[in-house]
Parts: C-alpha cells; structure tokens; sequence
C-alpha cells in the first residue's frame, strides 16, 4: 500500500514538471509574441498620430478657405450668415401623394348575385 | 528544578515494614519520570511543528497573494516612449470639438561619431550642400578635432533631407530618433498655445517642452505618462477663431492699426471660445524674445492677457451698475452733466457738449465722463474699491497661459476722490481685455462672477453672486440700447441683436507723464443676443484710423465697433445662435424690467 502511495507521488512529480516546462516555454512564447505586438502597436500608433497630424494639417482653416477661394465658380461657397436660416414655415409640405388605383383587380363591390353566377333575390 | 529522588527513604522504610518490595516505588517513580520527559519533548516537537508550518503557510500566502495580483491586474500595454529614460511623450492638444492644435511628430535628428567617420571632410562639405546654412570649413574642423568624439548637426530633419544624409553614406553620421512639436494650423491661436522646444536631449530620445502659454501652463499634465493618451481639451473653437482672425487681420489692415485683440468668452462658464492676439507669430517656429523696442510691440505679446490697458468709457458700464446696485439712482434719474466738471487743477470734459442733465441711461448711452464721475461721486473710493475687487479687476486675471500670472493691473497709488471719478469712466486703472469680458459676462449672465477658462467645460461656472438679478436686466437693457441710440450704432446687424459699450482712451505717454495725441485705443465690449445673452466679445485696436472720412476718425464708434459687427455677423451663425428680429430683443427686454 505504501509502495503504491510512493510510486503515485513519484508520478505525480514527474508529470508536474513536466507540465511546468511546457507552461515555461509557453510563457516565454507569449512574451516574444506580446513584444512583437508592442512594436507592431507602437508602428501603428506612430503612423496614425502622424496621419492626424497630416489630415489637421491638411485641413487648417488658411488652406481650406483658399481652396473656397480657388474654387468659388463651382462650389459658391460663402460664409453662413443669418439670412441662411429660415423659418419652419418656410418648409414646404410634402405635396399629398395621388391615390392608388388597381387596374387589374377583383370588383368586389356590387350585387353579390353576380358573384355566385345565378340571380337571386337579395333580401335585405 | 528539585529532583524527585527514585527511592524516597521515607515511603521505602515503610514499604519494607510493610513487607512491600521496595523496588515498585523505584519503578513507579521511574516510570513517572519517563512521562514527564516525553511530555516536555512532545510539546517542544509540536511547538517546532508549529513555527515551521507557520513558515511555509506564509510562503505559500505570499506566493498566492502575487499570483492573484498578477491575475487580476488588468494586462497593460506599455505606452510608447514611457520606458525610455528620457520621455518624450506629449499628449495633443485639442479644441472644444476634438480638432488637433498641437500633436507630436516623429522625426530624426542629425549627430555625428567623429572615431567612426571615415571622411570627415568630404562629409562636412556634403552637409554644407544639404544644408545652406552649413560652413564646410567649420564643420570639417569640429570633425576632426580629436578632443571631440560627439556632434550634434541639426535637432530635426525633414525625410528628404534624412534621404540626402543618408545618401551621403557616411558612417560616423547618425540619426537620432526625435518627437517634434507640430502645430498644424500654423499661427492660428499662437498666443494661446504658445510653443514647444527640445529640454534634455539624448541619442534616443529628447524631452519636448512647452515654453510658454498653455502648453508650459499645462507642462505636468501634458507630460503624466497616465494621460498621455488622453488629448488636452481646449475651449477654443477653431472656426470660430479662424474666423474672428481672419475678420481682426482685415479691420487692423484697414484701420492702420498697430495691433488687435479680440476675446470671445461664453457668459455662463467662463470659457473662452476664441482669444486672438495680433500681430502673432507662427508657434512651430516661436521667435526669440525681443531684445529691443517695445516689449508690447512683440509678436509674442499676448494684449488681451498681459495687455493691461486703461480702457476708457467700457468701464462706466461698472460705475453705471454700481450706482444702480447702491440704489443711489435708477436708469431714469436725472444727473447733472454740466461741464466742465472741475476737481482742484483737474477738469474733467465730455467728447461733446449733452446739454445741462442727462438720465442714467443716458449718461450710458451717451457715453458722458461727466455725468459718469457724477454718479459715482457719492459712493466714494472704498465702496468703489471692493465693487470693482468683486468684478476681479484689482488683481491679475487669472487663465491657463504661462503669462496671465506675470502681468498685473495698474492701480493708483492714493485712492483718492479724483481716482474714484476718473475710473469711473476708466482712467486710472489699467485692465485686461480679457478681464473686461469676464466682467460684461457678469454684468449679463444674472450677476455671477465668472472665471475665464481655456479648458472646456461641461456645466456653467458660476461663481459668488457680484451684483442683483435686478441690476443685471437694467444693464442688459442699457446695453442694448447704448447699441440702437448711441455710439455703437455700426453693431446694429440683421437677425443677432447686440448690447454693448464703446471706448476709447487715450494712450498714457510712455515717457510718463499725461497723455499722448492722436493716440487712442479703441474697445468694443459687446454681448449677443441682446436679450439674452450667450457669449461676451471684446475688440480692442491699438490706434486705429478711419480715414475714409474727410478728416481722420479714431472713436472707437467708427474703428471697433464696425469690425465687432463683423466678428459677431461671421460667429454668431458658427456658433449655432439662431437669428431673431429685433422687436423680439426689444419685446424681451421690456418684459424683464
């Protein structure tokens, strides 16, 4: 009983360590990974925050308002003012929409007679 | 400890007469022994037991309480830049709608390693081709100079220029990975976010600082490494204040004058949706501080907050308010405004003659000194004192810019009763364009005090109640009306009413000593809509000149006041006002009387 007992632990030894190498070098892996990762993300943030700053540059007010300048024949733009709002009022209603008529389809209203096929005499 | 013999004489002499063996006792005793042995060492045992498993379980706890750390701790990803000794992470800088004002560039810097070059000269003459500003001479002979083993070139250099020293192939040339302050919209709220350089520089890696305004205001917060994420929410408005530039550029251009402010300041939370300073300067590229001239001449010089200025008759707003407040007049009580008003060896006059009374409103709306220092004649120095100390402008109006701090009003030395008239129409006392906003914003927002602020805010931020609900209405009327009847009437747009006061002072000789002729600075306090009003705007020019005229006009009537109207008809729309006709204003004003 008592050997059995041993021989259990012993086993029990060797499967942990052998559990703990693989959890070691899986670790390890993950690190490797989670660096690579950290470079990737920091590339990436890197090139996004120098995409924003291009796209604020791009978008300064002194650049935007030559472009309106430079294309005023087509785009009309001109800075908002208070005669560009309107009034509620000034919205026009929807105008209503013409009623549906079926062309092809069942009269349904009528003498019911004509419906059975033979003449009979409907009492009220 | 007494040792228990094993043969008691006593208890065996008996034992023999009683025909016992003697030799029980011994044993007996013996075996008494042996127990009491055993029990020591037992409980010595278990105490070792004890200590030892109290050992371990505290290992194991340590051990287990870490594990649990590490798993619960949320798993974080390091920051860029965090680990380096020197960091040179920044946060942005925003406006109020998430807009980039200032933001971080990666770039490289240029040093040398003069023991690995292998052709200094050649090299040095190569750069010198790159960079106009070079001497191949000089920069040969640093080279080989053997006491230097280490060179900066250049802090920062464009990707063509990287190309160029690349194509160079010399190995002693290095470049040093660097982050550079950008500020995309170039001098657009230069003042306001002032300008950013290198601190302490390494190979890797080099400290960006701020030098002035909000970015050396907010140096801790834009350097935690906590928030470094996280972009610096301005209130400024950047349309808006393309706008309010572009229209300030074009009046100071016409109008000859030698500098403009403008500030735009919401009345209820204080926070300032547009601060223009002009001439500016484009903070990518901050220029040194002036070594000659007038300091207030430079473009670095921030009017509307270190500009502090005796602003004329927008202060008798504030003596108006104060004789309301004290209940010495009401807006129809007639004053006495003949002149002049004389005081000792002092006389004080009015731009025109008003005839021999004026009402309060008036006085106002008319704009007369005399009547104005008559007002306020009878409520004398201290009360006027702790009036205007309410209002702020006894001590430097506070803002997250590096600069509001170094600059401070001007007082008079003797609060004397001529001091008490003279502010009283705003002479006397020097105040900041930007001080005045937060004034006029309490003048109108009920009579709260207001403290301006570049950050934006989610609530109102009203502060300690300065004067009465009551007296904020009449002014709000006298605004307006100072607009419709008065010497503001250029403010007069279509859809935005506006309320506001007119001044222009004359400039103090610099040379001390009175004032200067033909030297005025126009200011325009205004608030719209005139009812009910949202945003507070200040426009000062520094001497300007109409001259479209047949003679030269300087009032700030024809110069502030026009380019005001100009600012509120191109902002009043951006900011999301919706245009109301004027009998709307009038009709609600004359319902809050």
């Amino acid at each position: 009983m008592r050997s059995l007992l041993y021989l259990c632990t012993a086993l029990a030894v060797i499967a942990l360590a052998a559990w703990a190498y693989r959890e070691n070098h899986l670790t390890q892996q993950a690190m490797n990974e989670r660096r690579a990762l950290e470079r990737e993300i920091a590339a990436l943030t890197e090139a996004l925050s120098i995409q924003r700053a291009e796209w604020a540059y791009l978008n300064r007010p002194d650049r935007l308002r030559e472009l309106v300048d430079v294309n005023f024949e087509r785009l009309k733009l001109i800075p908002i003012t208070a005669s560009h709002f309107g009034e509620v009022g000034q919205v026009v209603y929807p105008l209503p929409e013409a009623r549906a008529e079926f062309q092809d389809g069942i009269e349904v209203f009528g003498a019911i007679e004509h419906l059975a096929g033979d003449l009979h005499e409907v009492v009220p | 400890m007494m040792r228990t013999p094993l043969r008691p004489l006593a208890r065996i002499l008996k034992a023999r007469a009683e025909g016992e063996n003697p030799d029980l006792i011994e044993r007996e005793n013996r075996r008494l022994r042996q127990e009491a042995q055993r029990d020591r060492d037992r409980s010595r045992a278990e105490t070792r037991l004890l200590a030892v498993a109290l050992l371990f379980l505290c290992g194991f706890v340590v051990l287990g309480a870490r594990m649990g750390l590490l798993a619960a701790t949320a798993p974080l990803e390091l920051a860029r830049g965090v680990n380096e000794e020197i960091s040179s992470a920044r946060a942005d800088i925003v406006d109020r709608h998430g807009r980039v004002l200032a933001t971080n560039l990666a770039t490289h810097g240029l040093y040398a390693e003069t023991r690995r070059m292998v052709e200094p000269v050649q090299a040095a003459a190569a750069l010198a081709q790159i960079f106009p500003d070079i001497d191949a001479a000089r920069m040969a002979e640093r080279f080989t100079d053997p006491n230097r083993r280490f060179i900066w070139v250049r802090a920062r250099l464009s990707p063509e220029e990287m190309q160029q020293v690349h194509e160079i192939g010399e190995p002693g040339l290095m470049f040093a990975p660097r982050e550079m302050r950008l500020y995309p919209n170039g001098r657009m709220a230069a003042h306001v976010l002032g300008g950013a350089s290198f601190g302490q520089q390494g190979v890797r890696a080099a400290e960006v600082i701020g030098v002035a305004g909000t970015e050396l205001f907010f140096e801790d917060r834009l350097r935690d490494p906590a928030l470094v994420d996280e972009p610096l929410k301005l209130s400024l408005d950047l349309t808006v204040q393309a706008a309010v530039t572009e229209v300030l550029e074009g009046g100071m251009r016409m109008l000859n004058a030698r500098g403009a402010t403008a500030v735009l300041m919401d009345v209820f939370t204080g926070e300032v949706i547009s601060l223009v300073s002009l001439p500016d300067f484009d903070p990518n590229n901050r220029p040194a501080p002036p070594t000659e001239g007038e300091p207030a001449d430079s473009p670095l010089f921030n009017r509307a907050v270190q500009g502090y200025y005796e602003l004329g008759s927008v202060m008798k707003a504030f003596a108006v308010a104060q004789g309301l407040e004290e209940g010495t007049v009401t807006p129809e009580t007639m004053i006495d405004t003949r002149g002049p008003l004389t005081w000792g060896r002092f006389r004080i006059r009015d731009f025109r003659n008003y005839g021999p009374q004026l009402s309060v409103k008036d006085v106002m709306v008319k704009s007369s000194n005399i009547g104005t220092a008559r007002i306020m004649q009878p409520i004398g120095a201290e009360k006027q004192q702790d009036f205007l100390r309410n209002f702020g402008f006894l001590e430097p109006m506070p803002l997250e810019v590096s600069e509001a701090a170094r600059a401070r009003p001007l007082l008079p030395d003797r609060w004397s009763d001529l001091s008490v008239m003279t502010i009283s129409y705003g002479h006397g006392l020097s105040t900041s364009p930007l001080a005045l906003a937060a004034g006029y914003a309490t003048l109108v927002n009920g009579g709260y005090r207001v403290a301006p602020t570049l950050v934006k805010q989610d609530r109102p931020q009203l502060g300690p109640r300065v004067i009465s609900e009551r007296t904020s209405r009449q002014k709000k009327l006298m605004l307006h009306q100072t607009v419709q009847e008065g010497t503001a009437s250029f403010a007069r747009i279509a859809g935005y009413p506006v309320g506001g006061k007119t001044g222009s002072a004359d400039k103090p000789n610099p040379r001390g000593g009175g004032y200067k002729k033909d030297a005025v600075l126009a200011t325009f306090a205004s608030v719209f809509p005139a009812h009910e009003p949202r945003y507070v705007l200040v426009v000062t020019l520094d001497e300007p000149v109409d001259t479209t005229g047949p003679e030269p006009r300087r009032t700030a009537g024809w110069t502030a006041v026009p380019v005001s109207a100009e600012i509120t008809r191109r902002v009043a729309p951006l900011l999301g006002l919706r245009p109301v006709g004027l009998e709307v204003a009038n009709t609600a004003l004359a319902q809050g009387q």
